[in-house]
């Protein structure tokens, strides 16, 4: 074994029923790097990172850690933390109600007696020494997200670890916080600190990695240097498949005529949540999108569209006829459809089954005295099942035990069968991994072509590029410009972004 | 805000003040304070309660200031209240034995003269002019002596009592208790059903199921006897006057004691709630300047047999 | 063979939730048939109005259990729906049983003055239930803390509708509701169980009552999202178990001819939530099986007629209650479900070789 060596896996299999959850996967962690797992959704990067810390428990193979001598086991999370191994997910486990240095150190003390005076001084020190901008005695709650996650961290590497897993953490952050992320990494890397890193941003793969494991169904596909392996080849090792797909992704340019009424449209619409009143239309069969930062209002606009917070003023036309909407339900029947941005909370009914959760908007349109049977139930749930390739044990399956990117499937499955004239997708590819990105937005693209309109939210801006054909663009929670056509380019978004007030010239 | 707080007890102050006021328009009207627990408590409380209504009504000059809770602390406060309204008399039936020291006393020092009713206060018997109280043993010890009478070749008895540590339970149990340790009587089962009918029926029929003989159901009262008879009926086994298995409840319901007059029941039992004629007779004595012969007074217990119940005695004694 | 896999696997998980209840009822029954055989011996004797009827303790549980299971069911739903639970189900029965009552009294009692009642009986419960879940829904109260109010008040209430007393009524019509009708020597509350376990199949086949319930349950927003009104849905749960009160408040009132504000169901409404909680069904709403509820009232009653056989004495009755709920609460906690599921799973998955070889 090499010196530098700080973990090494070796042959590791974990089975689930009926799931091969890895295969034979090695997986080496050298001092002082920070090493990436890519693989798309259910390739096996969260069960590695459980085995690991001791959530599971591996059917064979070995690890080695520096520090122990010989194979190890690990049976739980505390003998992880043991052994050196801390994590940091992407929800942050802390508690927001108590201080910042009470959040490093709880559940830690070992004397009886709390020394509350050298608790603060010893995390103003690690803070300092981290360059985290945060006050001891702040409480956490009061950070920004980043800065929370940033004490995560810190708890994490103030208990002596050697390895340090991130799960996602940078899924919820922006662009500015995610800097800050990084520039604690390059620290904890230069102290020796071998960390395992686990995102779905690519760019942010090339800005902070020293190297890369890809796996792919449940195994290894190799070890990488970052240097020796380009964004493209990255992609292909991922999801199995030269890239060719990704390029015949060509939205048709202005596919859509002007001239008659526009399929959906708003004026001075605004909602208990999106106060400023702004102005919407969107012609059948085209795609726009909303941007912006996160917080730019961006969602607040759509819900205001969908009925989901309360409307407060405006008027609504839809193909020209004056109407109203006021609640999702009003929304649904007139042929709008709304993927949330937020699919655990806003999106999935987890207990119930792929098939509940397919059926349930076509459901509530037909009635509360109409319920499908189920082999209507199960034949709609099937179809969407095999066209949008659902990776799912049955239909039967509650939708909590599938992976982020099916789950969000089939969310999407569920207002495809609505057949909207409108469908509105609110960050659809946030927290999935590359392939289905793909499929969806190649998706999106196929209803536009079927006359369906689209309103495409995403926080990467790349693939509201490739996918939109107007852009409205967002800052402080009002409309600040319009691109179309050529206009459509990361330069001129930032610009618009960046001079939001000079609107008026335009 | 505040002057608004002040504005408002002022106001409240001042109605009180009023409505005090008006109790003693009558000069020749007799005051009393009755402090006692709520009717919904139970049917006999309920009975007591309208005993005291009745008899304590402007119709006989009184005018009566009544409180009903069943927390003590809340009856101390309210026996002060009538204390400083300055009633002539205070009866109180005490939701607990304990804490009433002071108040008597203050009453004592105010001149206002006590009674009580229903249940003793663990107290010094100058502190009141006189209590009159139920004997809930008594009352057990009559239905048992009643049954003794009855002369049965063998007393196989379905014991089932009411909630375990009443004072209605602890009376009505121990004279039967007495006879079980005494060999006089068998205990097929006792059981509590904590005044529930329908588990008293559910004890019953466990019997039944289980083959077990029988030939008394004494239920501490009468709702549970009426579960207990429901069970023989649905199994056919007779009771009654004529029947295979005696029937004894308590509280002499108006519903019940029709039963005994059916002949369904035997015996009904009641710890006579009707105390407030007592009371007032002695407090008439009072006013005319006589002195009370007694301290305590027991109030009178019955039983009604069904081989002796009269039309009379229901439309008297029923609840 | 594929399809076989998949139906295997729904049976599985159905199983495993219904398991806690019925090992609690197996388990109660094999005791029993250790202790004394003839616990289960079913007789057929004559009653005092001289018709056949069925006798024993199996059909005591049965009979017995009646208004815990209706209400065992109806609390299942607001479970489910407001993650919460009604703890005003026995004093609610008190006002319903004070309203049939009443109404009874008002005249001869004939089969439609009868329907009356219970008519009149419901639309108070349903208008208590109404309350409930317009403070719950509405009011975003706590179901538990929304319904204490009801819960402290509700018997006062029943005391002055029945004016202090404990009012009686007797006619053959109240008798065969709460005891047998002529002819059938099956207890009739055991078939009003039975027409309400159909109702409640019913509704959950012709309308989407328990596929909303459980959305609302699971996840308030995203019902919300795909336009389900959740505070209706409350509303409507919390109102059904209104009915269902109304029902077993009228069995009971019916079982003896009286009505007692006391002691009609009095704490019933922990048995209630007991049932739910035997029958694997999350206690903070969501995912639910209505089986299991029932189940569980029936083994719960199993119980309570068990201890009464044994003569267990009265001032213990209800610490052995207690040793057996913390039993059957731990047999069902995640933890040890866990556990049974991974031992399940390990015992399938030996199985189906076995399963391959003989087809």
């Amino acid at each position: 074994m090499q010196n530098d060596i700080v973990l090494s896996m070796k042959k590791i299999c974990k089975t689930f029923p009926g799931v091969r959850a890895l295969h034979d996967v090695d997986f080496t962690l050298r001092k002082g790097e920070i090493h990436a797992v890519m693989g798309e959704n259910g390739a096996g990067k969260s069960t590695l990172i459980k085995v690991l810390t001791g959530v599971y428990q591996k059917d064979s193979g070995t690890i080695n850690i520096e520090g122990a001598d010989g194979e190890i086991t690990i049976r739980s999370p505390q003998e992880a933390q043991k052994y050196g191994i801390s994590t940091v997910y992407q929800e942050i486990m802390l508690c927001p109600n108590l201080t910042v240095a009470e959040n490093i150190y709880i559940g830690r003390y070992k004397d009886p007696i709390i020394q509350w005076r050298k608790t603060y001084k010893e995390s103003g020190k690690i803070l300092e020494s981290l360059g985290i901008p945060a006050n001891p005695k702040q409480q956490l709650g009061s950070c920004s997200l980043a800065v929370q996650q940033m004490v995560a961290i810190a708890r994490a590497v103030d208990m002596d670890c050697k390895v340090l897993i991130l799960d996602e953490p940078t899924s919820s952050l922006d662009e500015k916080e995610v800097k800050m992320i990084f520039t604690l990494m390059r620290n904890l890397r230069s102290r020796g600190v071998g960390i395992l890193f686990v995102t779905h941003f690519l760019e942010q793969v090339y800005e902070v990695c020293d190297r890369i494991t890809v796996l792919r169904n449940g195994e290894l596909v190799g070890e990488y240097e970052i240097e020796s392996l380009p964004k493209v080849k990255l992609v292909e090792k991922m999801i199995g498949k030269t890239l060719d797909d990704l390029s015949l992704i060509h939205k048709k340019e202005e596919a859509y005529k002007e001239d008659t009424a526009p399929a959906y449209e708003a004026v001075g619409l605004s909602s208990n949540v999106c106060t400023n009143s702004f102005d919407f239309k969107i012609y059948k069969g085209e795609i726009n999108g909303f941007t912006g930062l996160l917080g730019s209002g961006r969602s607040e606009c759509v819900r205001a569209i969908f009925g989901a917070d309360k409307v407060s003023g405006g008027e609504v036309r839809i193909g020209g006829k004056k109407t109203r909407i006021n609640k999702p339900i009003e929304a649904m029947n007139k042929g709008i459809g709304y993927l949330p941005e937020d699919r655990k909370q806003d999106g999935i009914i987890e207990d119930l089954s792929v098939r509940e959760n397919i059926i349930l908007a076509l459901q509530v349109m037909k009635g509360f005295f109409k319920p499908f049977t189920r082999s209507e139930a199960e034949a709609y749930a099937n179809e969407f099942i095999k066209s949008l390739g659902i990776k799912t044990p049955s239909a039967d399956t509650p939708i909590k035990s599938l992976s982020g990117g099916n789950q969000q499937k089939v969310i999407l499955a569920r207002w495809l069968l609505t057949h909207p004239q409108y469908l509105i997708l609110d960050e659809p590819t946030r927290g999935i991994d590359i392939g289905t990105k793909v499929e969806i937005q190649k998706l999106v693209l196929k209803l536009a072509e079927e006359g369906v309109s689209v309103t495409f939210i995403s926080s990467e801006i790349e693939e509201m590029l490739r996918t939109c054909s107007r852009l409205i663009v967002m800052r402080d929670r009002s409309i600040v410009g319009e691109l179309r056509g050529d206009e459509i380019t990361q330069d001129k978004v930032m610009s618009t972004i960046a001079k939001g007030s000079e609107r008026d010239e335009e | 805000m505040k002057k608004l707080i002040i504005l408002a007890l002022s106001f409240v102050l001042v109605c009180s003040l009023f409505l005090s006021a008006t109790a003693f328009a009558t000069a020749d009207e007799i005051v009393v304070g009755i402090v006692n627990n709520p009717p919904s408590e139970s049917g006999y409380r309920d009975a007591n309660v309208k005993d005291f209504e009745r008899v304590f009504s402007a119709e006989n000059k009184y005018s009566a200031k009544t409180f009903y809770s069943i927390k003590n602390d809340e009856q101390l406060n309210a026996a002060q209240q009538f204390i400083t309204d300055g009633v002539d008399y205070l009866l109180i039936s005490a939701a607990e034995t304990t804490g009433w020291d002071s108040v008597l006393k203050n009453a004592q020092e105010a001149g206002v003269k006590v009674f009580l009713f229903d249940r003793m206060i663990d107290i010094d018997e100058s502190m009141f002019e006189a209590a009159v109280v139920s004997d809930m043993a008594k009352e057990g010890q009559l239905a048992v002596e009643w049954l003794l009478a009855q002369n049965l070749d063998t007393y196989k008895i379905i014991h089932i009592q009411g909630a375990m540590l009443s004072d209605a339970q602890i009376g009505r149990s121990g004279a039967v208790n007495e006879q079980v340790a005494a060999g006089k009587f068998e205990l097929v089962v006792q059981q509590t059903a904590t005044w529930d009918e329908a588990k008293a029926k559910e004890i019953v029929e466990s019997v039944i199921n289980s083959k077990q003989e029988f030939n008394v159901i004494y239920a501490e009262n009468d709702g549970m006897a009426r579960g207990a008879v429901a069970a023989l009926d649905e199994a056919g086994i007779t009771h009654g006057k004529n029947g295979d298995v005696v029937i004894m409840g308590f509280d002499c319901n108006t519903w019940a004691l029709e039963e005994v007059l059916a002949g369904n029941w035997n015996y009904d039992g009641q710890c006579s709630p009707f105390q407030a004629d007592v009371i007032s007779e002695m407090i008439q004595s009072l006013e005319k300047g006589e002195t009370l012969p007694t301290k305590i007074v027991i109030s009178e217990e019955r039983g009604f047999d069904a081989a002796t119940i009269t039309r009379e005695d229901i439309d008297k004694y029923g609840l | 063979m594929k399809n076989d896999i998949r139906q295997s696997g729904r049976s599985r998980n159905d199983f495993t939730q219904l398991l806690i209840p019925i090992i609690a009822i197996v388990s109660l029954f094999v005791f029993n048939m250790l202790r004394d055989p003839s616990f289960f011996s079913i007789a057929l004797t004559v009653n005092n109005e001289g018709n056949y009827v069925l006798a024993g303790n199996l059909i005591s549980i049965l009979n017995s259990a009646s208004e815990l299971a209706i209400l065992a069911m109806g609390m299942t739903l607001v479970t489910s729906s407001s993650g919460g639970q009604d703890i005003s189900v026995g004093a609610t029965a008190a006002i319903a049983g004070s309203v049939f009552v009443s109404a009874l009294r008002n005249g001869n009692i004939t089969p439609p003055v009868v329907l009356l009642g219970f008519l009149a009986c419901c639309a108070v419960s349903i208008l208590v239930g109404a309350f409930n879940g317009v403070l719950v829904a509405v009011f975003k109260i706590q179901p538990m803390i929304a319904t204490l109010i009801l819960f402290t008040s509700g018997r006062s209430i029943a005391y002055w509708i029945n004016g202090g007393a404990t009012p009686t009524v007797s006619s053959p019509i109240i008798k065969a509701i709460g005891g047998f009708i002529p002819g059938v020597p099956v207890p009739t509350p055991v078939f009003i169980v039975i027409i309400c376990c159909l109702a409640f199949f019913l509704l959950f086949k012709w309308t989407n009552l328990g596929f909303y319930t459980q959305v609302v349950g699971i996840n308030q927003r995203a019902a919300h999202l795909n336009g389900i009104n959740s505070t209706w849905i409350k509303i409507l749960t919390f109102m059904i178990l209104g009915i269902c009160v109304a029902i077993a408040g009228c069995i009971r009132v019916s079982r003896l001819g009286l009505i007692n504000h006391e002691t009609i169901l009095a704490e019933i409404e922990m048995d209630a939530i007991l049932a739910v909680a035997i029958g694997g069904n999350a206690l903070s709403g969501g995912k639910f099986k209505m089986s299991g509820s029932l189940i569980g009232a029936y083994a719960i009653q199993a119980l309570t007629t068990t201890l009464y056989a044994m003569k267990v004495s009265s001032m213990e009755i209800k610490a052995y209650k207690a040793v057996v709920i913390i039993l059957m609460v731990f047999i069902g906690s995640p933890v040890v479900k866990d556990t049974t599921n991974r031992l399940l799973r390990k015992l399938t998955t030996k199985k189906i070789p076995a399963i391959i070889e003989r087809s």
